[in-house]
């Protein structure tokens, strides 16, 4: 058991610190200095740092950015800084109403005090197949931006994880806010995760948006949360359910589809067969809580 | 690194290492020794303080993080004798071996801020990130009713 193998009362390495105050002066110092951390809301970047499992020369504030930060309505898109702090989300009046899937996703994060200090980019680009937060935007299908030196990208978010802890960002770029067009009028979504506590990191989480026009699924997106090496969509889910009148049928077999779609691993919040079973009922709810939402939305 | 930090309403300025955190730089330079070391990785929040009033983990935040921020720690809500919050845990008996508490008043004074009268409900969900091993969770939520009765009066 590796329970108090570290002293956790200090941080045992030095490193430098820097504290950019514009975009183009954090990436060129993410460029200057190879062995770079991003410190954002830092609950995930300090305890690794306290366990010595990472030891970064130079740490990268990026809570000095005013740019990176904020949420903003602009025509039928929502953007939301990258260093916008989880708890601002979960409060902010646009998100309730606008994106209500995410708030779901976000509130289920950790604790208040997490949720305080912890960002949306943070909880992203940490590339946990557990980010509830990453679930929800994967679910409204959010785009990622990217800048780097002289550079910027655009990527929809799924795209964006390549396995635990790792993205397709390079050293040198960051992750400047995110975009997600506001579903239309008949949509809803569901979010769901399973955990030992309700504290805890989800043992397995799956969130459902989707668009109803005359009792059809127009628009479908099912993702899922530690069944892979990355969150998961399921696209193969999705189609099954676009386009056609919802059945109980329909919704059973779409989680079946589910189940067989995930990639678990056994690990210490569970195994594998327990989330391929637990898959099943999780997807059948909440498809069918989304389908309820949207409908009623429709009227 | 030069650091300026107004601790319970007096500024502080401090040369700090950028690896010192918070909870060490309060309970070493200032003896302010409230907020506790707990489990160190953001789990049990004994160690909750409010950097500009919002509840944070003191032992994951770097000191210079904290640089030209407002932070108060327990010391701070009980500056002028006991805080009703306080009164009223003890009221309720809500204390038993007493390590968790000052990180579960930060937390409730946080609460009934920004809410001033919480069902129990709210109040779990509130006070989820701080854990108290004595498992004394019935009298908590009951004091901070009785605490948020008195701070409504």
């Amino acid at each position: 058991v590796s329970i108090n193998k570290f002293n956790t009362h200090i941080i045992p390495t030095r490193f430098e610190y820097h504290t950019p105050t514009t975009i183009t002066d954090a990436v060129e110092l993410l460029k200057k200095y190879e062995n770079n951390k991003i410190l954002a809301g830092g609950t995930d970047l300090i305890p690794k740092m306290k366990q010595r499992l990472l030891e970064p020369r130079h740490l990268i504030n990026l809570k000095k950015i005013p740019e990176l930060r904020g949420i903003e309505e602009k025509g039928d898109k929502i953007h939301i800084g990258a260093l916008t702090k989880l708890r601002e989300i979960e409060r902010s009046k646009i998100i309730q109403k606008k994106l209500p899937l995410l708030h779901d996703c976000i509130r289920s994060i950790g604790s208040v005090q997490i949720r305080n200090m912890g960002t949306i980019g943070g909880n992203v680009c940490n590339a946990s197949p557990a980010a509830d937060g990453a679930l929800g935007l994967i679910a409204l299908d959010a785009i990622t931006h990217i800048v780097g030196l002289n550079l910027e990208k655009e990527v929809k978010i799924d795209k964006l994880f390549m396995g635990p802890g790792h993205t397709i960002l390079s050293p040198s770029e960051l992750v400047s806010n995110f975009t997600v067009r506001i579903p239309e009028e008949g949509s809803g979504g569901c979010f769901i995760s399973v955990g030992r506590t309700s504290l805890d990191i989800s043992t397995i989480s799956i969130a459902v948006q989707m668009t109803v026009k005359r009792s059809r699924i127009q628009v479908c997106r099912v993702a899922l949360g530690s069944v892979a090496p990355t969150p998961l969509r399921l696209p193969d889910v999705e189609e099954h359910l676009t386009d056609r009148k919802v059945t109980n049928v329909l919704i059973e077999t779409a989680a079946e589809m589910a189940s067989d779609g995930i990639k678990p691993i056994t690990d210490i919040r569970g195994t594998a067969e327990y989330r391929k079973q637990a898959a099943i009922g999780m997807a059948k709810e909440a498809i069918t809580t989304a389908w309820e939402k949207a409908k009623e939305a429709e009227r | 690194m030069k650091t300026e930090i107004m601790v319970n309403g007096r500024k502080h300025e401090f040369e700090v290492e950028p690896n010192v955190l918070l909870l060490n730089l309060l309970r070493d330079k200032l003896n302010l020794t409230g907020a506790k070391y707990g489990c160190g990785i953001g789990e049990c929040g004994a160690c909750t303080v409010l950097l500009d009033d919002e509840p944070v983990l003191g032992c994951m935040t770097l000191a210079v993080d904290a640089d030209g921020c407002r932070v108060q720690t327990i010391e701070g809500i009980a500056e002028e004798g006991l805080h009703p919050i306080q009164e009223a845990y003890l009221d309720e008996g809500a204390v038993q071996c007493g390590f968790c508490t000052p990180g579960f008043i930060v937390s409730t004074k946080a609460l009934l801020d920004e809410n001033p009268s919480p069902d129990e409900e709210e109040i779990r969900e509130y006070l989820k990130g701080n854990i108290c091993r004595c498992t004394g969770y019935v009298n908590i939520v009951h004091a901070v009713q009785k605490a948020a009765e008195t701070l409504q009066k």
